[in-house]
Order: C-alpha cells, then sequence, then structure tokens
C-alpha cells in the first residue's frame, strides 16, 4: 500500500527475498548456482538476509569450467567461507574426460555451451529440485520472456510456448518427479539496479570488475584477457593495457572495457555515460541472434 | 526514484512494440546495440521508418511470424522514475499472458488502430483491466498518421471508449490519447500535426500516475518460514519469516494467528539487522511473537479475527488459461501466496462476454480464455479477502492436478 515510499531498490529486495523464501518453502532440496560474477553475488547477499540470523538452508553449486579468471575463484572461496555454506563444484573438464563433451576448436573455442551437461549431471547427481540463478530480464531479449519460476523437464529443456503463467506474486512450483525449476529471484532488476544496490549494501566485488593492468588479446574489436586458454590466430593482436571488466563469464568469451573506473560509483558514471550494454562484452551471445534461446532450450541456464 | 509497473496490450498489427520501442527511443533509453540492431533490421526489411518492433520479440517464433507470443518485460528508467513494463500478446489464444502481464501492473495501455475503432480485443483488454481493479487505463488511439491525424475519427472513438467504460461499476482513471507510434506523434514529443490536442503526452501520464498498490489498512502476513536459531548472539530466537500482503504491523500489535485464532503480541520485527518498529505491504519481513505458538508455513498473522477469511465456499469470477478445459466437479489445487488447498468446482454461474460484462450466458464447461462467475469449495480455508475489498489478498490460481500447470486466475468474490 506504501510501496512507493520505499525506494525501488528497496521494493526489488522485498521482492527477490519473497522469491528466494519461496524456494526453499516449496522445493524439497534447492540450490544456489554460483559464478562468482556480480549477479550471483547479489543473490547470495539477498539469501543471506533472508533468512539471517539463521544461515542460508541450500548449499551454492558452482559450474566450474577450468576457464574461470583466478580472481572469481578467489573470492568465491572467500565469500562461501564467511556465509558459512556448503560449497558443491563440478568440473566441466571432467564431463569431456568421460566423453559427453567435446571440447570446441578453432579461434572462438569457448566452453561456456559446454556448461550445460555439467549442470544437468550435477542437478541429477544431487536430486536438486531448484536451481536459483543471478539472470535478469534486462540482459537479453529472450530472458525478457522467462518465468521467475521456470520449468524445465527431465532433459533440462525450455519450452518457451509452455510456460506457467505466473500471477500476482504467487508462484506455482509444483513439478513431476525428474523436472526440475529454475527460479529467477533478481528477474525484475536491471544491471543499473545491481550495480546500485552493491554500492548501496557495500558489497565487495572480484577485483577484475575495477580497473586494472593486464595482458590482452585484441580480436575482432575486442579485448579479451590474454590466458592459456584462448585460441590464438594469426590476426590477434597482444596487447597491454587498463581494462575493466563489466561482466563475468569465462576467461575465453567475455571482452574487457578500457577504463580507469577504480570505485563502484566511477563504474556507474562510466556504465551510464557509455550507453551500451553489459551483454555486448558476451561474445558466446554474438554467435547469432537467437543464440542464448537456443542454448536455453538445450538446458543452459 | 520510485516504481511504476505498466502493461500494454493491442490487437496483432496495432503496433504494441513499436509505441514501446518509440518510447525508449525518444525517451533517450535505448542502448547502443538496441540503436544498431534496430538500424540493421530496417535497412534489410526496406523500410521507411525505424522497425522498433525488433527490441521486444524476443522468441525466435516471434520474429518468424512477426507478432508477440509471450509477455516480455522491458526495464528503463527516466530521470525521476523506473518503469516495469510487460509487453502482452494481442492474439485472442494468448489472452492468458495479458491477464499476467495486467496482474503485476498498476497501469494498462490499450492500443487502438485509428483505421479499424474498437475491436473484440479491444473489449476484452478493457474488461481484464477493470476485473483486475487496474487504477490507470490509457487508451492509445495509434497510427494517426494514416487517418490524416484527423480530429474526427479520433473523436468518434473516443465517444466508443466513453461508451463502453460507462458500462462498468468500476471506474479507473481514463486516459484518450491520439498518437502515432511510426511518427512519434504524442509519445514524448508533442504531435504538431495533432494541435487540436491539448492533452499530455503517453510520457506526461506516465510520469504523473502516483505508483502504490491498492489493498486494505487491515494486516495479512503471509508466514512462509519459520527461523530458529540457537547461538551465543541469539539464544532461542525463533521468528516467522514472510511478507506483509496488506496493512501494517508494528512492535506492541496483537495479532490473531489464522487458521487457529489464537492471539498473540508481536515483540520483535527483523529485516536482516535492521529491527524496525512497524513494516508495512510488500516488506518482506520476520516477525516474533510474544508467546511459543505453534506456526508454520501457510499460515496468516492479522489484526483481529475476520469470519469471512474462514470460508470453505467462495464466489469467484475465473479466468481459464488451460487447453484442457474446466469440468463441473473437477479437482484443482486452489494457490494464494504461500496457501494452498485441495478444491472442487461446484458450480459454473454464467460465462461472462466482455462485450456484455453485465449479462451471464450457461456453460456446461470453460474453455481457454473463457471468463466466468464459479463457485469453489475448498478443503481447508485459505484466508481470502474479496477482491474488491483488498486486491492484494483477492486473487488466487488453480493448479491442474495430473499436469501441475496454473489452469486458471480467479478473483475472489465472496
Amino acid at each position: 500500500m506504501t510501496n512507493y515510499l520505499q525506494s525501488h531498490l528497496q521494493t526489488l529486495e522485498d521482492e527477490s527475498i519473497y522469491i528466494i523464501r519461496e524456494v526453499v518453502g516449496q522445493f524439497r532440496k534447492p540450490v544456489l548456482l554460483f559464478s562468482g560474477g556480480k549477479d550471483s553475488i547479489t543473490l547470495a547477499r539477498l539469501a543471506q538476509k533472508a533468512f539471517y540470523p539463521a544461515k542460508i538452508p541450500f548449499p551454492f553449486l558452482h559450474i566450474d569450467t577450468g576457464h574461470n579468471f583466478p580472481e572469481t575463484i578467489a573470492y568465491r572461496d572467500k565469500l562461501v567461507n564467511e556465509l558459512g555454506v556448503e560449497l558443491i563444484v563440478r568440473y566441466v573438464q571432467d564431463s569431456i574426460d568421460q566423453n559427453k563433451v567435446q571440447e570446441e576448436t578453432g579461434k572462438h573455442a569457448s566452453r561456456n555451451a559446454l556448461q550445460t551437461v555439467t549442470l544437468l549431471d550435477a542437478i541429477e547427481e544431487f536430486g536438486f529440485d531448484a536451481c536459483m540463478g543471478g539472470a535478469r530480464r534486462d540482459e537479453e531479449k529472450s530472458r525478457a520472456k522467462e518465468r521467475i519460476f521456470s520449468v524445465r523437464d527431465d532433459f533440462g529443456q525450455w519450452d518457451a510456448k509452455k510456460q506457467r503463467p505466473e500471477l500476482f506474486s504467487t508462484l506455482n512450483g509444483k513439478i513431476h518427479f525428474g523436472e526440475n525449476v529454475r527460479a529467477f529471484p533478481i528477474s525484475n532488476w536491471t544491471e543499473e539496479d545491481v550495480w546500485n544496490y552493491i554500492a548501496q549494501e557495500q558489497i565487495g566485488l572480484p577485483s577484475i570488475y575495477f580497473a586494472h593492468r593486464r595482458k590482452l588479446v585484441y580480436r575482432d574489436g575486442a579485448y579479451l584477457a590474454y590466458s592459456a586458454y584462448l585460441n590464438l590466430v594469426e590476426t590477434d593482436e597482444i596487447t597491454e593495457t587498463t581494462v575493466r571488466f563489466r561482466t563475468v563469464g569465462d576467461m575465453t568469451c567475455t571482452a574487457a572495457f578500457i577504463s580507469e573506473a577504480a570505485t563502484i560509483n566511477e563504474i556507474m558514471h562510466e556504465n551510464k555515460a557509455s550507453k551500451s550494454s553489459e551483454r555486448g562484452a558476451r561474445i558466446d551471445d554474438k554467435r547469432s541472434e537467437a543464440a542464448l534461446e537456443e542454448r536455453k532450450k538445450g538446458g543452459y541456464f | 526514484m520510485d516504481l511504476l509497473r505498466i502493461n500494454t496490450a493491442g490487437s496483432v498489427d496495432d503496433g504494441k512494440s513499436t509505441l514501446i520501442g518509440r518510447f525508449l527511443n525518444d525517451s533517450n533509453a535505448l542502448t547502443i546495440e538496441q540503436e544498431a540492431l534496430i538500424a540493421r533490421k530496417t535497412k534489410e526489411k526496406g523500410l521507411e521508418d525505424l522497425d522498433f518492433s525488433v527490441i521486444t520479440d524476443g522468441l525466435i517464433a516471434e520474429r518468424e511470424q512477426g507478432i508477440t507470443i509471450d509477455v516480455a518485460h522491458i526495464y528503463f528508467s527516466s530521470s525521476e522514475r523506473k518503469f516495469i513494463i510487460a509487453d502482452s500478446p494481442g492474439h485472442v489464444e494468448y489472452t492468458r499472458n495479458m491477464v499476467t502481464g495486467a496482474s503485476n501492473s498498476e497501469v494498462s495501455i490499450i492500443l487502438i488502430d485509428a483505421r479499424k475503432g474498437l475491436l473484440e480485443q479491444t473489449y476484452r483488454h478493457y474488461f481484464i483491466s477493470n476485473l483486475l481493479r487496474l487504477k490507470t487505463v490509457v487508451f492509445c488511439i495509434n497510427k494517426m498518421d494514416i487517418v490524416d491525424y484527423s480530429e474526427d475519427v479520433f473523436l468518434a472513438i473516443a465517444t466508443d471508449i466513453n461508451k463502453m467504460t460507462a458500462q462498468y461499476s468500476y471506474k479507473p482513471d481514463v486516459y484518450i490519447l491520439p498518437i502515432s507510434s511510426l511518427k512519434g506523434d504524442n509519445v514524448v514529443i508533442p504531435s504538431a500535426a495533432m494541435s487540436w490536442y491539448k492533452g499530455k503526452t503517453l510520457s506526461q501520464i506516465l510520469h504523473t500516475i502516483k505508483p502504490g498498490g491498492q489493498g486494505s489498512k487491515n494486516l495479512r502476513f503471509d508466514v512462509q518460514q519459520v527461523i530458529h536459531v540457537q547461538n551465543k548472539e541469539f539464544i532461542d530466537y525463533r521468528a516467522y519469516a514472510g511478507k506483509v500482503i496488506s496493512g501494517t504491523v508494528s512492535v506492541g500489535d496483537s495479532i490473531t494467528i489464522l487458521p487457529s485464532g489464537i492471539v498473540s503480541e508481536v515483540v520483535g520485527i527483523r529485516k536482516f539487522t535492521n529491527t524496525p518498529a512497524s513494516a508495512s505491504a510488500g516488506e518482506s519481513i520476520q516477525i516474533q511473537l510474544k508467546d511459543d505458538i505453534d506456526i508454520s508455513r501457510g499460515m496468516m498473522l492479522v489484526n483481529k479475527k475476520e469470519e469471512t477469511l474462514l470460508s470453505k465456499n467462495i464466489t469467484a469470477t475465473l479466468v481459464w488459461m488451460d487447453e484442457k478445459p474446466a469440468v463441473l466437479s473437477g479437482k484443482y489445487i486452489l494457490q494464494s501466496g504461500t496457501r494452498t488447498s485441495q478444491c472442487r468446482l461446484e458450480a459454473i454461474k454464467g460465462l461472462i462476454l466482455p462485450e456484455k460484462p453485465d449479462e451471464f450466458q450457461d456453460a456446461e464447461f470453460l474453455a481457454l480464455n473463457d471468463i466466468a462467475k464459479v463457485r469453489l469449495k475448498v478443503a481447508t480455508p485459505l484466508f481470502l479477502d474479496a477482491f474488491d475489498y483488498n486486491r492484494l489478498n483477492g486473487a488466487f490460481i488453480l493448479i491442474d492436478a495430473l499436469t501441475n500447470t496454473t489452469a486458471a486466475v480467479g478473483f475472489t468474490e465472496e
């Protein structure tokens, strides 16, 4: 009734906490998918707030591609230790070794799409019936159509035409055995909201989000972090400059921005002035206009 | 900065997606990537005017067919306000999505093609906005450029709209304005071609509406979880985590627990490390009570016992959303917030046609997108208010017990 008296961030926080508590209330074995990016860090904070002074009543699952930024892994380990939650890590490398997926080859080789198989195996291994993730509807066009509770069949598939209508704040989490739900508590947050919230709550982030000097590969108009995981081609230019990452995925598919922004406030200011969206820095989405929708149909997050 | 939730609705080709694109463009809210995509697609299709629809139609099938199938959520902010737009499909078979989009909105924008006037869809959309008791409805008469910006065309359609809205007892704030999304008239920039129109632009209207839910002042608190902690800092901490659906709650308040009817007193409210003295509608909090009572998920805390909340017989308006029809004596699961109960469809009192909202038609079953007044019997009471009295605690969903899909939405009458 007095929603308008609260700031919009407070409204979003209240809504997200309600959703996280619904996941715990409606599912037998929920898990939070943690990538070490700012969105899953925000989600972890909201989960902490939802149950404090009790501990977060579900584990975190990280699907490790093996191509992560080392700074992200260090941050992840520190955070789970502080929160006192159980961390489960499953490796894409294991799926490759078991011949379940094949490593991509060539210039654009990335393990991003391969994560799906490792994720689905982990869901089956632990019997997770709800996986919470930090996806937001403003990220991408097919994400804009996603429900807060998104039902996946036992192959992990998403069927856009069979989505359950979501009315008011009532969330229908009823599923059959073998199915699972992907739950998105920060669906209604924008990139700007996340940055504002991180600033307001004084949440620490992995250092790669802030301006730092780094060895880079300049390719097709984008700066990629130089690493052993990247298949270099002749046209690649190796360079070194001061950059930051605005979104964090694998080292092979996340582009850096040339930036001197060293604080959250400087980052927010620069993002606003750029008029560019963070997804522009995800090389994996640029494969085609429907890249993300196609991956989601196959069980990708 | 505050938050306003808007729903857009219109028939196929009324130009909803174009309107949203225009709104974002003229508000300077498109990203560089979106601008580039619009420019590229416009060129590919060989169009004269920019094709804004490409930024909202997100699914492969939508781009192939050139229509909107599912609700898309669009987020943007001006310097004063943050907007969430639920862009709902206009196809009749996707009416359920229109209800879905409108259920989380405070404002409905209904688009009308100036050449076509009011269509069956328009009646349906207004009916749904009215059923959902939205506070504000904005009728945009679009494509005014094609009818030579004619005031007569506009006035004729406005008269039809007034005739339609007059049939309803619930009266939202209604705005009617002439626009061209394609050319940009009266969306953000006042129209030079329609100097006869003296009213506000769409953007001005959306900036003057006061956001906020409409609920009763009576407390409805949904218990989601019991939080129990034993450690050095918190000795035997016991609290009830949940959401204030409506009203306010303060430390010192006397409250009643439903369904038991036991009375206790609020001794603490917690939001993470903060312990505020009170909390109001929409807030997710933890409540501590003076007495050690058996309380679990699905129970409700209220100010004082109200017998109407305990009824097992519910009269309601249903919007049927499943391809599988509803049949008499059919069993469903009724869910409202955290509460669920088995229920049975006891009677279909009559179908309601959006063109004639006061009349009822006999029906043996309910098909997809049917709207009907029904009587339901629940196994356990769900503490529902009449929707008219408390919009925040008057709606529910019906779940098909076999498929688990959400089969209907209901609005409690009594």
